[in-house]
């Protein structure tokens, strides 16, 4: 084998690396983006049910004002966060307002037999859950391609290209303690 | 062994299982050839032959187990909790919501069937959803959920093409001693003699081994899909407590046949608990105990 062979051989390796790091970057920077709009997807299903759920509560407790301003304050908030630590304070904050307001509706057993009632709690209980299956997803993906683009050799190239790494959606320290429940 | 360990020992070992499979097949082909003294049309009829019988089976997987099995679809007002587990599992996997299924069955059991994400498809008995609370739930539709993902499907029916070439091999070699074919061609003579009691004894021997490597990668891929469902719920108890509620149960499945024993998350047969080393080898799937008992430690 002639040296100009094995440097062409070389070279053409390097080049088909390059390439499918290149490609192999781009399609999961678009998955990044994909989940994280999926995020946005479960947020907005869970704003959708909150209407129902007030209007099915005051049916039986017109006068339990402040639980139901608490859950369309928090619900307001979170249809407005735009930033992903505006959108998990706002998320957490509905989640406690929705607690309480379960907890009162426990004082109505009228409320609690209502058909209706019960399947949207189900759901919203099921919306908490995929929203947080939708961040974890969003985590594990932004997790892979922050590997890929941190070791070496794609480290350099990925630089070139203007790869960079990919924030986590966490939490604040605040939201770490457990949700007060209020009467 | 926390869980990316586990996934990865286990994806390992499998395919490490489909290599020794891959070599038994050669050696045996290249024994029978040299037995007889003529070329590999022997290995090539029984490649063909166990992969027109497996690629049936495995591209229709879905209609014909739910066929044998009598599931009705899920609907989602009446087995709500099914149909949303599976949505928020699904989603955190990153795959396609499959189709859902139930069998009216009191016994707890579960399977996983289709030739790829797209068209998957997923099957749980009533008895299992009405006495597993939502997080065990999780637990199983995300081990079933992994068998999807892992291609794990794909994955048995090629170990089964490799196990039916061995068979399928084997008979054809010992048919052929039976009906005395012998030398084909003039040159070819002194080549029967050690290989041909060589195979002769593989030709007995290799369909149990095959079974057994068939088998020993089954339960592997088993503790597979356990490992990567608590990866995906994060919550391995839930599969744990869900696999102690399974093992407590009594009740055996009525419409289970040794055909579709594989699939299910525990052997319907009532498999035993704790690990026999020889009897074990035999199993579908790994003992109930020991897969609790890793879950615990991850």
């Amino acid at each position: 084998m002639s040296p100009t062979l094995i440097v062409t051989i070389v070279i053409i390796f390097i080049i088909l690396f390059i390439w499918s790091l290149y490609n192999g970057l781009v399609t999961m920077a678009t998955q990044i983006a994909e989940a994280w709009s999926q995020i946005d997807v479960q947020i907005k299903r869970r704003t959708d049910l909150i209407p129902n759920l007030v209007t099915s509560v005051k049916g039986y407790a017109k006068h339990e004002k402040t639980v139901f301003e608490d859950v369309t304050k928090a619900r307001t908030s979170l249809m407005k966060a735009d930033t992903p630590e505006k959108m998990s304070k706002a998320n957490d904050a509905l989640s406690g307002a929705l607690k309480s307001l379960f907890a009162v509706a426990e004082n109505y057993p009228q409320l609690k037999a209502n058909e209706n009632f019960l399947q949207l709690q189900n759901e919203l209980s099921d919306t908490e859950d995929k929203v947080a299956y939708a961040r974890q997803f969003y985590n594990s993906t932004v997790m892979d391609y922050n590997v890929k683009v941190k070791v070496f050799p794609n480290s350099i190239l990925a630089g070139l290209f203007g790869f960079q790494e990919k924030p986590f959606f966490q939490t604040e320290e605040a939201e770490r303690k457990p949700v007060k429940v209020q009467f | 062994m926390n869980i990316r360990k586990q996934i990865h020992s286990n994806i390992i070992r499998s395919y490490l299982f489909m290599a020794i499979f891959i070599a038994v097949v050669i050696g045996l082909g290249y024994v029978f050839e040299h037995a007889f003294g003529y070329d590999d049309s022997f290995l090539g009829i029984a490649v063909f032959i166990a992969l027109v019988s497996s690629f049936v089976s495995y591209y229709f997987s879905d209609s014909i187990v739910l066929g044998m099995s009598g599931a009705r679809p899920a609907l989602r007002n009446k087995d709500f909790n099914f149909f949303t587990t599976a949505e928020n599992v699904s989603m955190a996997a990153g795959i396609p919501v499959p189709k859902l299924y139930v069998i009216d069955d009191n016994a707890m059991n579960a399977f996983a069937t289709g030739r790829d994400p797209k068209h998957a498809s997923i099957c749980i008995t009533s008895g299992l959803l009405e006495q597993l609370d939502r997080r065990e739930l999780e637990g199983v539709v995300a081990h079933e959920l992994s068998h999807v993902k892992n291609y794990d499907i794909r994955f048995m029916a090629i170990v089964a093409v490799l196990a039916g070439t061995i068979a399928y091999a084997s008979d054809i070699f010992m048919r052929s001693l039976w009906w005395g074919r012998g030398r084909d061609r003039n040159d070819e003579r002194d080549t029967g003699g050690i290989f041909m009691i060589i195979g002769i004894i593989l030709a007995i021997l290799s369909p149990i081994i095959a079974t057994l490597i068939q088998l020993a990668i089954s339960r592997k891929r088993e503790y597979l899909a356990d490992a990567s469902g608590a990866l995906i719920t994060r919550y391995p108890e839930g599969l744990a407590r869900a696999l102690e509620k399974i093992s407590r149960d009594k009740t055996l499945m009525k419409n289970a046949s040794n055909a579709t024993a594989h699939l299910y998350i525990a052997n319907p047969f009532k498999g035993r608990k704790t690990g026999a080393w020889f009897s074990g080898l035999f199993d579908t799937h790994p003992p109930i105990l020991e897969r609790i008992r890793i879950l615990r430690s991850m």
